[in-house]
């Protein structure tokens, strides 16, 4: 069989494009390096929609990114992700940060960035109450957001699944051949062969475009450390707080994420080419995240962190998004350097990505297709009634696995079962939040570890926490 | 030669030192602060006895192992030894609380307990 | 709607000692709600002996312990749940609840018992650097792992932090085959029984080392190493100390906090130093008729005392519910000069009873005394040839004692060195 077009990276953009794909007659491989989706940079970034204000004018961040942005609210709703409108807020401590803001504003303005307004420092404080005593003014951005971006990943991928892509998980492409107008992809033993590549994989964009000659968009990965912050403290930002941003990026943020808890970061810290899966924490970054977030919101301390952890993002040296074929190759589509505000600006990206390759494929709709998904249970969130019902349909609502975050036996069955669904207990807890809590699976970590071998029917010591080589258990005691 | 050991009979932790002759005799015991110190350094320089606490494979129960322990203390350098003998044996479930899982461990005179139930699955 | 005299939340040694006293207190309408498979809470676990020594005077292993309160709250035909949650308690005392076969059940409880245990502090709370390698978990997971599955979380082991689980699973490991190469603790004293660490350690030549932590974790898909330092007296790593070790796995075993989400929901007034409620005497909460014992109000180091203080809140419950409970005149309790914390935080003077006052210390001391002082003045003191943050103490105050107290009044307890 040969596939109308393999998206290489279930990240966001690639997820985000299978399923756009999905709604379209024809065969869509969506391939995995990982043993889940949302495994790179889509599982750990701000968890932000930008309103837009901070790309040049002109460039494809800008445009991508308010285009996203105003297609976010839809496309959340489609999916069941939820999605927080809560505005944005960069502070300003001095007068020279105050004139930044104005400078920001006036791009946002040239961007097409609704409703931007500068905050006094009353108004600030009225919005903010823990904010910096001494910052003076802030530029208010409403159209941004908060969303969970590997439930919006996960979410695509589902749609995309539903509607007859296949996931290939655990297939780090190593080859890509190009004969008679046809790719052959392989990894290790693996192979598949497709007429159009997508080329979302993140940090490894280049490495995959040099497999076909194209060496045109080397990668810097940038890593950003952040801590995640208990639920007891997330009333401490109401908006997403940004300082006035700096050459490498956004800087540190303060927000609060939709699950209620407080996340602050990111750093950024240039990596060696060779190093795109070091996603380890460093002592004195993570200082270095709580002393800058403390500007901002002073009263932040570190007792009530939950966790740490770091991402990568794409950072290429013409710091903008590319998108769209190759020089080497029309039949191989860049879409290369999606860093921030790349979350923002996925429904955009997939959108404009299938109409390119529903153009050159002339594919028609699909007369009947799964435009969202199932909504997931969320049992935290349903009334008491509400919860009595369900538990009567099924017993398994009946159970609670994660104390913490009050996640059912349900819940968890349904993450596992799920097209696209969980394999290791990372990917359980990514869909159901189970061990996210202040415990971080300490009680329930076992018990998923129990429903994950029940139910892909394996012995508990195969079962892994985020692949193969993560394996939690060695053999039996006895 | 010297033996020095803190003492366990109670949380204070007396650091006692025991002055052994080359035969192995006991001349002196000083450090300790009660008479069970005294008590406790004398057995633990010559028969120094450890209890034992474990756990052994179990078929055909709820889980795949039945907790157990020593029903009183073992010699301490055999410790090891009886582990070895423990996790040789295979219980069939339904195990009960007290039930003897491995009587006479090692010639020692004391018997293995379960501590707890395993009914059958 | 159910109705019940008194509801007990977890049926671990606490629940089940608080409902035991209750019912022998006249109390008829009592249930028990536990979350887990089986009556015994973490006892289950816990399988080294060393518990029941001052309630029994026996040297139990936890289910051992355990299965004695079993067996007495079925020949008391006391009623109980397992595998069911507490979700939420409303202020006006209906529980809700869930299992797979009731599904959502709705308690009206006339006096509610908070005996939900404690947690293990996990890695996030430390803010260790590194990986996010399979490999790291807390002590008890591991303990669960080993001791209830029957399979081995890790071959080579580095364990954090030298409380008495973290302890026992050096042990614990050891015995299973596992190579433990050092017990790490943060601070320059362990907190765990000086009989766990001979037995533990020193039988088995773990060293253990003091003022050191894990400042790194290394290896991509499971554990390989982890960096460790020594840390100065303000706990930071001392530059130029750290040191690789290889391992599979890290254990935890750096503190537990009370599970208190139900308790903080319901708006019950909370210790900061304990993380649990602020209770009388009979371990009644800011909210009436609710009551905690046991783990969950502060973390106790032997189950014996845990089962006493669970009886002193079920008695207390039986009282309310029959209506007993003695007018309100409170004094209050106050831990100065390094003692971190009093339970009970306050006593009520009308109730007429010899009180027992628990508290820690904050460092350890040797022939020091305790002075206890009420409204400045000492009224009692006792010497303590030694004091250590990992052993609770306490002083009882006699009834004679409480009736020349006025309410409002204060009781200090402080160490003299």
């Amino acid at each position: 069989m040969i596939y109308d077009v393999a998206v290489i990276g279930a990240g966001v953009s690639g997820a985000m494009i299978a399923s756009e794909l999905s709604h379209y007659d024809m065969k869509v491989a969506l391939v995995e390096r990982c043993n889940d989706v949302a495994m790179g940079t889509s599982k750990a970034n701000s968890a932000i929609v930008h309103a837009g204000f901070d790309a040049i004018p002109g460039t494809s961040k800008a445009k991508f990114n308010v285009e996203g942005t105003a297609m976010i609210a839809a496309t959340c709703e489609r999916l069941h992700v939820p999605f927080k409108p809560i505005g944005s807020l960069v502070i300003a401590f001095t007068q020279e940060e105050i004139d930044t803001l104005e400078e920001l504003r006036a791009r946002g303005v040239e961007n097409g960035v609704p409703g931007l307004e500068i905050l006094d420092q009353a108004k600030l404080r009225a919005a903010e109450p823990f904010i910096n005593e001494q910052a003076l003014a802030a530029l208010y951005a409403p159209s941004a957001g908060i969303v969970c971006p590997y439930e919006l990943t996960i979410a695509a991928a589902e749609n995309a699944v539903i509607n007859g892509t296949e996931l290939l998980r655990n297939f780090c492409v190593d080859k890509i051949e190009f004969a008679d107008g046809v790719f052959t992809v392989s990894a290790g033993a693996q192979s598949l062969q497709a007429r159009y590549i997508v080329n979302a994989a993140g940090v490894f964009c280049d490495t995959v475009a040099e497999m076909i000659g194209d060496t045109s968009i080397p990668v810097t990965p940038r890593k950003g450390e952040y801590m995640l912050y208990d639920k007891t403290v997330g009333h401490l930002a109401k908006h997403v707080i940004f300082q006035c941003p700096n050459p490498m990026g956004k800087g540190v943020l303060v927000t609060p994420t939709v699950d209620g808890n407080l996340l602050v970061g990111p750093t950024a810290t240039d990596l060696p080419h060779d190093e795109k899966t070091n996603v380890a924490t460093t002592a004195p970054m993570l200082s270095k995240v709580i002393s800058t977030a403390q500007k901002s919101v002073p009263c932040l301390t570190t007792r009530e962190v939950i966790t740490s952890f770091a991402g990568l993002r794409a950072h290429l040296e013409c710091d903008d998004f590319i998108i769209g074929p190759s020089e080497k190759n029309a039949q191989f589509i860049n879409v290369a350097g999606i860093e921030s505000p790349g979350l923002s600006a996925s429904p955009a990206i997939a959108v404009y990505v299938k109409d390119l390759l529903v153009e050159k494929l002339d594919k028609a709709k699909k007369a009947a297709f799964e435009p969202g998904r199932k909504a997931p249970v969320r049992f935290r969130h349903l009334s008491q009634e509400e919860r009595r019902s369900l538990i009567a349909k099924d017993p398994a609502y009946g159970r609670i696995i994660c104390r913490c975050e009050t996640v059912t036996e349900g819940e968890i069955r349904d993450a596992i079962l799920a097209p696209a669904g969980a394999r290791d207990v990372d990917g359980v807890k990514r869909r159901t939040r189970a061990g996210m809590g202040r415990c971080q699976g300490g009680f329930c970590g076992s018990k998923v570890v129990e429903l994950l071998s029940e139910l892909c029917d394996k012995e508990l010591n195969e079962i892994t926490k985020f692949g193969e080589g993560s394996e939690i258990l060695y053999e039996r005691t006895k | 030669m010297q033996k020095n050991i803190i003492c366990v009979a109670c949380p204070m932790g007396c650091g006692i030192t025991v002055e052994l002759s080359d035969s192995g005799e006991i001349l002196s015991v000083t450090g300790n602060t009660c008479k069970r110190g005294d008590a406790y350094a004398r057995t633990e320089c010559t028969n120094p006895v450890r209890s034992l606490a474990t756990t052994v494979r179990v078929t055909g129960g709820v889980h795949n192992v039945v907790p157990c322990k020593s029903a009183g203390a073992l010699p301490k350098g055999k410790i090891m030894d009886c582990m070895a003998v423990i996790n040789a044996v295979d219980i069939q479930a339904p195990v009960a609380l007290g039930d003897v899982l491995i009587p006479d461990i090692l010639g020692t005179g004391i018997d293995i307990v379960a501590t707890n139930h395993c009914p059958a699955k | 709607m159910l109705n019940y005299d008194i509801v007990v939340i977890g049926g671990g040694p606490a629940g089940m000692a608080a409902a035991l006293k209750a019912k022998e207190c006249g109390v008829d309408s009592i249930l028990i709600l536990e979350r887990a498979e089986s009556l015994g809470g973490i006892l289950e676990q816990c399988i080294h002996t060393g518990f029941g020594l001052h309630y029994f005077g026996e040297e139990l292993s936890g289910p051992e312990y355990a299965d004695r309160f079993i067996k007495l709250v079925h020949e008391q035909k006391i009623e109980y749940k397992v595998d069911t949650m507490a979700l939420e308690i409303t202020d006006t005392n209906v529980v809700y609840a869930i299992n797979k076969t009731d599904g959502l059940l709705e308690i009206q409880a006339k006096a509610v018992i908070l005996a939900m245990g404690c947690r293990e502090r996990p890695r996030g709370a430390l803010n260790i650097a590194g990986t996010r390698a399979s490999g790291v978990m807390s002590a008890g997971t591991a303990q669960k792992y080993v001791n209830i599955d029957g399979y081995m979380p890790g071959k080579k082991v580095v364990i954090l932090g030298s409380g008495d689980i973290g302890l026992i699973m050096a042990r614990r490991m050891t015995l299973e085959g596992a190579e433990v190469k050092i017990v790490c603790e943060l601070m320059p004293y362990s907190s765990g029984l000086t009989r766990n660490i001979v037995q533990c350690l020193d039988d088995f030549g773990i060293p253990l080392r003091l003022s050191c932590t894990v400042i790194d974790i290394h290896g991509e898909g499971r554990v390989e190493g982890v960096t460790i330092a020594d840390v100065d007296e303000n706990r930071r790593p001392i530059p130029g100390t750290e040191q690789y070790i290889e391992c599979d796995t890290l254990l935890l075993s750096v503190g537990l906090i009370p599970e208190n989400e139900l308790t903080r929901a319901v708006g019950i007034d909370l210790d900061p130093v304990t993380s649990g409620a602020i209770v009388d005497e009979y371990r009644e909460t800011s909210h009436p008729g609710v009551f905690a014992c046991g783990n969950v109000l502060h973390v106790h180091d032997l189950v014996d005392y845990v089962t006493l203080e669970s009886q002193t809140a079920g008695e207390g419950a039986a009282n309310y519910v029959l209506g007993k409970k003695a007018e309100a005149a409170y004094i209050a309790t106050k831990g100065v000069n390094g003692v971190r914390y009093i339970v009970p935080q306050k006593v009520n003077l009308n109730n007429g009873n010899d009180v027992k006052l628990y508290f820690r210390v904050g460092q350890t001391y040797k022939n020091a005394a305790i002075s206890v002082k009420y409204n400045g003045e000492e009224i009692l003191r006792r010497k303590r040839p030694r004091l250590a943050p990992g052993e609770m103490e306490n002083v009882i105050l006699k009834k004679e004692m409480l009736e020349k107290f006025e309410a409002d009044g204060l009781i200090e307890i402080g160490v003299e060195v």
